[in-house]
């Protein structure tokens, strides 16, 4: 890892102070010189230059690919089982592509089917969760960082509520507002509870960020409030949640597998990691391979969002130009 | 100082009555009725369900349920449960359990984590630095009830260092394999927090002030160094110990810790109300004082800040 | 049910061999033999039990782990012979029917005491079933007493009960009494072996409460402690003169949070007998233990049931449902995914009770995909050519569910989804308020081991545990004629003709009998055997000396 050289600090996670004072320095010459490139341009041109960000976009690339078009990997029927013929079936590791190649699981069907079918829905699990609660959770912190008073003293103490919610209440409760168990329906439950550590890091870099030389000048030049948050006091306190968010996201997924563990998770016809994990994890003992594949997977994604969020994070953290 | 502890004391009171509305709604509209489900999938009687149902007040309406439970509560009476046993008393045997392993938990997280990540900070960019990172990788990706049944299989049943099983929950010896396994994922958390610090400090100008002034380093690590990389590892360490006493469902479940989880989990499956609410109530104060005391070590660590 | 017999003898036998020779053999080690060594008289039992949900009171455990409490400090009247199911007298010396079978005389054996030295008499019997009965004192399985006369004075439909006493309850003298029936029940002995009918001491009534926290019982073990969440302890009652004595000390119930952990307790020898093996050792737990794993099937059966009140299954032809029913390959199913704890089924009554008849269903539970298919084709095709099965995900139903799914889909062409509810609550939740969307799990374990327990408790039309709004009324005559039968052979008889036509009718398709997969520690004297209802006789158990 060349890069880990870099500072690449998820320092502000879950950050929830009433006042911290972290001198951060503006990007003065960003914002006033008038040069062509803005924050996002020079993060562009940083990310060009870094090996790390080309290897961990192109692996999620082709889990984007797989994902959509998961027929062009496979030609095996990811939920047809043969117990007569299949059950438990180790690996033959050299059969690449074809459907023995990691085993057979518990239900006598292929995993290498199973792991490529899963994708779809463990990734859309992933970013549609972290999206989710990037912008409730993003916004809720961003005003009640900038606000304070009241408004933060609100959404601080519901912060506290939602957290205090025990995970099986909260997720038990949405699952069943629902009739379906489906791929929207599990986001909407993970994000129900998950999007309360977003807004205290979101919150916390606010608070960091509005105190800082350019926002009190931009504030003096009588810029407006909607033109101070999401120009000035926003882009500057982005670094940290996207850091955050990039490695709740394999959370996410991996909490998938703790719902259908608890039987909560999504549910047939639809196809996850999360759902063989939690069945996999039966056959510990004797058959690892039934875990071991859709969790490598899961481990790869996990990786792969990581890097790239250690890689934007750098790109736009103005310190390290 | 002490005007803002005292607002934020002050609002506790309404976080508690939105924390009790709350779960109490939230338990209202799950699925299940708690007394039918009793007769399990023989046929329940009528009559029966009827009469239990008045005994529990559940043939109430919800406001008034809501309004008899808050009555009760402000005597201290935190209600029945289904077994006709004072759901304090369920209460008083499970916090202390889960207090205690969150201790335990704490401290290895605080010490394996801490000294892991500076470890790491002070290598940046060398073997340390990788391993810590495949770690932080593997944790995060393993779930937890794998994670608890490997280090059994590992440490109890192969390597035999500890007992698979904790038989005296409040014996806090017993509690390291449960603890261990508990503060894994927030141990890889703390581990890249306190690394990227550590890693961002060493650059910091003080620190060159300090190695000017001709510092020998140990101290310029021990104190200049550590005190000012702690405070976002704090923060999340408070965020953290909230999570142990109510996220551990799983941990205490395979390891056969009695404690809050374990309670909640039982109370979650029987729809018992009355411990529901109790137990996340008692929680959410917790977590209230917790965040408080956070905020207030802020001020420890970093002079700067201070408190209207 | 055999094994389960010769069990018992081969273990009687090995102490009447051991008792001979000196105690030789070594502890741990060479301990792997559970014959070896000594039976220690006191030795305490531990065993695994979770937290009763209801105070111990006789009627009112509805669960399994309240009932395996109550049945070591109570004793009943009768109790049923372990593989026959066959009727025995415990604190009764006879049980005798009328003509009609609606009028029951019990007799007691004297001299029968209360573990506070109080007489057990036939007043004992008569204000135990009477307090339980009555709706007010919220017992869970009040509605055991509904045959007698003058229940619905004591728990009326709606309202406050009128009396206190039933008036088909009539003490005798001292050591008799009888019982009035509002029909004839040719079974009625067979109901009186289940707990609720166990006899209470006049301090039970001072303070019910109370006795629920610490009971006073007639049972071989008297009461010691209930620590909860953690343990409940049990020694044996010196006093007890029934035919089923302790032959260990007494039993410590410790309570485990899951299976995993028990089993883990058990390999270490800190937990003497576990409920059942967790799922991720059930490929390994006859290694792990040896001769010490305990693999026995008891009375009980799992089904899927086919919602009659949906549109799918409303007017469905039989054939339909005969034809999924043989689309199911119960052999592989068992033997992989289930690891081998369940047994196919071969008939709606699950083996060891009376009136079990082998290869009941014939064919219709054979594995024949082509005529699966065929007629799946005659009867009409499955309505939207999609099912679906709800279970609950709290237990280890989904594996099964699956492959059960899975052999459908493959074998007929017929979709097929499993339908998840997190927990229990929410699934019954379902089930009660009929809003199933295709078919559910059903399971099914004994109350009292005559078939009729299996049949028109099910399937009757008004029969409370028949929640799929399945009614034949070919069927409910057969049952109420059998019901008034003269003799119980009759009774056995003419339900088994009412289970041929079950088969015809197919209210549910049967899956498998349920198995016990558990295991026993090294200090366990002897093989521990099992009753009909899947627990253990903890009072045979024996416990080895450990000098």
């Amino acid at each position: 890892m060349p890069d880990m050289t870099k500072d690449q600090s998820i320092k502000d996670a879950g950050v929830d102070v009433a006042v911290t004072v972290d001198e951060t320095p503006a990007n003065p010459v960003a914002e006033s010189t008038g040069k062509p490139r803005g924050l996002w341009g020079d993060a562009w041109f940083d990310l060009r230059h870094r090996p790390m960000f080309w290897i961990s976009a192109s692996l999620l690339a082709l889990l984007l690919v797989i994902a959509a078009f998961p027929g062009l990997f496979t030609g095996a029927d990811p939920r047809a089982g043969d117990l007569t013929n299949h059950y438990l079936q180790k690996p033959e590791l050299g059969h690449f592509f074809q459907a023995d190649w990691f085993g057979y699981d518990v239900q006598g069907r292929s995993i290498y089917a199973r792991v490529i079918y899963g994708t779809r829905a463990s990734i859309l699990v992933g970013v549609g969760v972290t999206v989710a609660i990037t912008i409730v959770g993003g916004l809720l912190g961003l005003l009640s960082g900038y606000f304070g008073g009241w408004l933060d003293a609100i959404i601080s103490r519901v912060t506290d509520i939602f957290f205090g919610l025990p995970f099986l209440l909260g997720t038990m409760v949405v699952l069943n507002a629902f009739a379906e168990r489906k791929v929207y329906v599990v986001i909407a439950a993970l994000a129900f509870l998950g999007w309360t550590s977003i807004c205290r890091v979101m919150r916390a870099s606010v608070i960091t960020a509005k105190q800082a030389d350019y926002v009190t000048a931009a504030r003096a030049l009588g810029a407006g409030t909607g033109r101070m948050l999401f120009r000035h006091v926003l882009p500057n306190a982005l670094a940290p949640t996207i850091v955050v968010a990039t490695i709740a996201l394999g959370g996410f997924i991996s909490a998938e597998a703790t719902l259908s563990y608890l039987g909560l998770g999504l549910a047939d016809p639809t196809i996850s990691w999360g759902i063989d994990i939690a069945s996999g994890s039966e056959e510990i003992r004797n058959n690892v391979h039934v875990l071991l594949f859709p969790a490598g997977m899961l481990s790869l994604t996990v990786f792969a969002f990581i890097m790239l969020g250690d890689a934007v994070r750098d790109a736009l953290d103005p310190k390290l130009r | 100082m002490g005007r803002y502890v005292a607002r934020r004391l002050l609002q506790m009171i309404p976080v508690f009555i939105g924390t009790t509305l709350l779960i109490f709604l939230m338990v209202h509209i799950l699925p299940g009725d708690p007394i039918r489900a009793m007769w399990g999938d023989k046929a329940a009687d009528p009559a029966q369900v009827e009469a239990l149902r008045h005994k529990f007040g559940l043939d109430q309406s919800l406001p008034m349920q809501y309004i008899n439970y808050m009555k009760d509560l402000f005597q201290l009476d935190f209600g029945e449960t289904f077994g006709g046993r004072p759901v304090w008393d369920e209460m008083s045997r499970a916090f202390p359990v889960t207090i205690r392993l969150t201790i335990v938990a704490m401290a290895i997280e605080m010490v394996v984590g801490l000294s892991l990540g500076a470890w790491a900070g002070l290598k940046a960019g060398k073997a340390p630095d990788t391993g810590v990172l495949i770690f932080t990788l593997v944790v995060i990706s393993i779930p937890v009830f794998i994670l608890g049944y490997v280090a059994r299989f590992i440490f109890a049943d192969t390597l035999h260092w500890v007992a698979p099983n904790v038989e005296d929950s409040m014996d806090i010896t017993q509690l390291f394999l449960p603890g261990f396994v508990l503060a894994m994922l927030s141990m890889a958390y703390v581990a890249r927090l306190t690394r990227t610090t550590f890693a961002e400090n060493l650059r910091a100008d003080y620190m060159r002030t300090a190695l000017a002034k001709g510092l020998p380093r140990r101290r310029i690590v021990g104190v200049h160094l550590l005190r000012n990389s702690l405070i976002p590892v704090v923060t999340f360490l408070g965020t953290d110990v909230g999570g142990f006493i109510g996220g551990a469902v799983v941990t205490e479940g395979i390891f056969n810790v009695q404690g809050v989880g374990n309670l909640l989990y039982r109370a979650l499956q029987q729809r018992e109300g009355s411990t529901i609410v109790g137990v996340v109530t008692v929680f959410v104060l917790i977590i209230l004082v917790i965040n408080l005391i956070v905020d207030l070590l802020y001020a420890v660590l970093d002079p700067r800040i201070r408190y209207a | 049910m055999r094994g389960a017999k010769s069990a018992k003898w081969v273990a009687g036998a090995a102490i009447i061999a051991l008792a001979a020779t000196a105690c030789g053999g070594g502890d741990s080690d060479s301990g792997k033999d559970m014959n070896s060594g000594k039976a220690d008289p006191n030795g305490i039992l531990t065993a695994q039990l979770s937290e009763p949900q209801n105070p111990l009171q006789p009627a009112n455990a509805k669960e399994s782990q309240g009932s395996r409490v109550l049945r070591a400090i109570f004793a009943g009247l009768v109790d049923y012979e372990p593989g026959t199911g066959k009727l025995t007298y415990v604190n009764a010396e006879s049980v005798t029917p009328n003509a009609d079978s609606s009028v029951w005389t019990v007799k007691l054996k004297p001299g029968w005491k209360f573990h506070d030295g109080t007489p057990v008499t036939a007043k004992s019997y008569v204000d135990s079933w009477n307090w339980s009965a009555n709706v007010k004192n919220n017992q869970t399985n009040s509605s055991w007493f509904q045959d007698i006369k003058g229940y619905s004075d004591v728990h009326p439909d709606k309202g406050d009960p009128k009396k206190t006493e039933m008036e088909g309850l009539k003490v005798v003298d001292e050591n008799s009494f009888t019982i009035s029936l509002t029909g004839s029940v040719s079974y009625f002995a067979y109901k009186l072996g289940y707990d609720v009918w166990s006899p209470l001491p006049e301090s039970f009534f001072k303070d019910p409460k109370a006795a629920g926290q610490k009971p006073i019982g007639n049972g071989p073990y008297k009461f010691v402690s209930w620590d909860h969440n953690k343990m409940i302890k049990v020694r044996k009652f010196d006093g007890y003169q029934g035919p089923n004595k302790a032959k260990n000390g007494g039993i410590d119930f410790k309570n485990y949070t899951t299976a995993e952990a028990a089993y883990s307790a058990l390999r270490s020898d800190q937990l003497d007998w576990i409920e059942q093996v967790p799922v991720t050792a059930l490929k390994n737990y006859k290694q792990d233990l040896g001769d010490r794993a305990i693999d026995q099937e008891y009375s009980a059966v799992q089904s899927i049931v086919p919602a009659f009140y949906t549109k799918q299954f409303k007017n469905i032809n039989p054939k339909v449902i005969q034809g999924l029913s043989m689309a199911i390959d119960r052999d592989t199913i068992t033997k992989t995914v289930l690891n081998g704890t369940r047994t196919p089924a071969d008939s709606y009554v699950a083996r060891g009770v009376l009136g079990y008849k082998p290869g009941a269903l014939g064919d219709i539970v054979k594995y024949d995909p082509a005529k699966a298919k065929a007629l799946i084709k005659e009867g009409g095709g499955v309505p939207g050519d999609k099912i679906s099965i709800q279970f609950n995900a709290d237990q280890p139903h989904k594996a099964w569910v699956d492959a059960v799914c899975n052999s459908i889909r493959q074998a007929t062409g017929v979709e097929c989804v499993g339908d998840s509810k997190p927990d229990f609550a929410t699934d019954l939740n379902a089930r009660d308020g009929k809003k199933v969307k295709s078919m559910y799990r059903g399971g099914w374990v004994l109350d009292y081991p005559v078939n009729s327990n299996f049949m028109r408790d099910l399937y009757g039309t008004t029969a409370a545990g028949n929640t799929s709004g399945y009614s034949n009324k070919a069927f409910d005559e057969l049952a109420s004629k059998a019901d008034k039968a003269k003799t119980l052979d009759e009774t056995v008889k003419m339900y088994q003709e009412a289970e041929q036509l079950l088969a015809k009718d197919m209210p549910s398709i049967p899956l498998w009998f349920y198995k016990v997969n558990s295991g026993q520690s090294k200090n366990v004297f002897g093989k521990i055997v099992y009753g009909q209802d899947g627990d253990p006789i903890f009072t045979d158990v024996q416990v080895k000396s450990k000098k």
